[in-house]
């Protein structure tokens, strides 16, 4: 099969993926129990509040044709209004986007610059003090709850030591470094975690191809050692690391849901979280489709990423 | 013939021992975990006071000997409460993985064993729930039905359903094609009986790694959603809703947030020694999959 019907084929076969994702976040509202509209007006509620909220929500038609209308709102960006602060949805989703993106790209950043080096020093030297060094990041990066480290960091190095900013967010367009110094402490929390998986899983495939003839070969060719490692062994290495930081981008979505609740960054997490506790449902419903869109492009962009570089797993 | 097929068998007892021997990491786990297991069975007796009893003598009181892990604002021994919050870890961890292993292996074991059709009737709709990001799945559930332990049990086990399924599947494929499998086959034996007495055995190894990696997950799952108010709710304990607690008064009493805290690490630590111990001895590849 040629890298474009793989492309196409891979593309085509998201479509039920997000039918389905679609059809479970519609049922959300339907399957609350009781009448959504008497959560969302609550002692306020009147008849006429009550029919005025059905006819928004359209929860008078049949549910085939709420489904079909929710969805063909959402496609033409009408997403519904906060029920409390009457903003439309898709204002506050611009607003919060921004700052999840920002949040995820700098732990991932941040541990690819740790999680890399030192996994491939670890593996170079089995044994060593690099090696000592990235189980313990793989091991306590695991086993550390994120919030709990996030408590930690803001107990011993906001408080403690008065460098960083506890909590609160600068905008980047205001002032980079305050910015900066504002994402500081939350992303390294949720680097924490992505660097301990991507540094065992450096070490174990740089361990696995530094074993192979062609390693063995490119040595005895009395190439340098900087070389071997980096440009052959390395690059070969990259497949599961890189299928690896696909399947982490969950992670770093759901790892932020938590971070920026305790940091009180204004994200699309703290804002899931915050709706879903206010029973806010055409927030809950909106956030949690965004997230899900994100979820779905990120694990195609990393298969695309994976058959580009590995040309066996296009056959199947 | 039944020694024959008897060999196919590794001796159960046997190799958990030799496990042992053999791994450092997986003994250091398994003592771990036995011992706050215990402390959660056996926190009544082990407490050092009521864990909701309020001391209003020891408001914020420092860890010490009436207090090893010292008070919180309320006079509340910190210690005790640890305990208790062990009990809702470990039964949210249990019961979650419990559920995900027995539906997940019969789900993988057919899929892989049966293979063709049957295999694509029970890992498309597997694949599409793994499709979806795990901890949408669980806001959104607690915030529809309201949060509550048991809300907590169900969704991690759906969340862990395809995880265990998919696992189970490809060690049947790998196993499926062992010569033993063949000869049994070849000696008339039925695809029942193949599938419990020579593929079950032989394959349950790498799903028993990803259960123990994804008892320690629940634990940190469990509390999180608990510390973010859609896990556990008071008055029942829980060590994230401890931690919740605790962000309001760690200031004057850092104890409240770094015992509990330590005692999730604990916990997870545990459940990740063994998984790592199992797999250095079961499965020196396994890492890479």
């Amino acid at each position: 099969m040629g890298l474009v019907r793989f492309f196409a084929r891979r593309i085509l076969l998201t479509i039920p993926v997000l039918v389905g994702m679609s059809v479970v976040v519609f049922l959300l509202l339907r399957l609350v129990p009781g009448d959504p509209a008497q959560v969302i007006l609550g002692l306020r509620a009147t008849p006429e509040g009550l029919a005025a909220v059905h006819r928004d929500l359209g929860l008078d038609l049949p549910w085939h044709r709420q489904y079909l209308h929710w969805v063909g709102n959402f496609l033409s960006g009408d997403l519904g209004q906060d029920y409390r602060s009457h903003i439309p949805v898709a204002v506050l989703l611009r607003q919060r986007l921004p700052v999840t993106l920002e949040l995820a790209a700098l732990s991932m950043l941040v541990s690819l610059c740790t999680a890399i080096p030192l996994g491939v020093a670890a593996a170079v030297r089995r044994g060593g003090a690099a090696d000592r060094a990235a189980m313990l990041l793989g091991l306590a990066g695991i086993s550390i709850p994120d919030f709990w480290l996030a408590i930690m960091l803001i107990l011993f190095v906001a408080l403690g030591l008065g460098v960083l900013p506890s909590s609160g967010f600068m905008p980047l367009t205001q002032n980079l470094v305050g910015n900066l110094r504002s994402m500081a402490l939350p992303s390294l929390t949720l680097a924490a975690g992505l660097a301990a998986v991507l540094v065992r899983m450096t070490r174990a495939s740089m361990l696995d191809v530094l074993s192979r003839e062609y390693i063995k070969f490119a040595r005895a060719k009395g190439l340098r050692n900087r070389v071997v490692v980096y440009r052959h062994a390395l690059r070969n290495a990259a497949i599961p690391i890189i299928t690896l930081l696909g399947l982490q981008s969950g992670y770093l979505l759901g790892g932020a849901v938590i971070v920026e609740q305790v940091f009180d960054l204004p994200g699309l997490g703290s804002l899931t979280v915050t709706a879903t506790l206010e029973r806010n449902y055409p927030v809950v419903q909106a956030t949690a489709l965004l997230i899900g869109l994100l979820f779905v492009v990120v694990n195609i962009a990393t298969d695309l990423v994976y058959g580009a570089l590995n040309p066996r797993i296009r056959v199947g | 013939m039944a020694s024959t097929e008897a060999a196919a068998y590794y001796p159960r007892v046997l190799r958990i021992g030799e496990i042992l021997r053999r791994s450092r990491m997986a003994s250091a786990g398994l003592t771990l975990g036995a011992v706050l297991v215990a402390l959660a069975a056996f926190a009544p007796l082990v407490a050092t006071a009521d864990p909701t009893a309020m001391d209003f003598n020891a408001p914020f009181a420092r860890p010490g000997l009436a207090h090893p892990f010292g008070a919180d604002n309320f006079g509340r021994d910190v210690f005790s409460r640890v305990l208790f919050g062990y009990r809702t870890s470990l039964l949210v961890a249990a019961g979650s993985v419990g559920l995900a292993l027995l539906f997940g292996t019969p789900l993988g074991l057919v899929a892989g064993f049966v293979g063709g059709i049957t295999d694509h009737v029970i890992m498309r709709p597997m694949d599409a729930l793994m499709a979806f990001p795990a901890i949408l799945l669980t806001v959104s559930f607690a915030g529809v039905v309201g949060a509550s332990t048991g809300v907590l049990i169900v969704v991690i086990a759906v969340v862990y359903l395809p995880i265990i399924a998919r696992t189970m599947r490809a060690s049947t494929l790998a196993v499926r094609a062992e010569p033993f499998v063949e000869g049994a086959r070849s000696r008339g034996a039925s695809p029942l009986r193949l599938m419990a007495r020579h593929v079950v055995p032989n394959a349950m190894d790498p799903v028993l790694i990803q259960a123990s990696v994804l008892m320690g997950i629940a634990i940190l799952i469990e509390a999180a959603l608990s510390f973010i108010g859609l896990g556990t709710q008071p008055p029942h304990p829980s060590l994230g809703l401890m931690l919740a607690d605790g962000r309001d008064i760690m200031r004057d009493a850092p104890w409240v947030v770094i015992f509990p805290g330590l005692a999730i690490v604990l916990a997870v630590l545990s459940f990740n020694l063994v998984a790592d111990g199992l797999r250095d001895v079961l499965d020196p590849r396994g890492a890479l999959r």
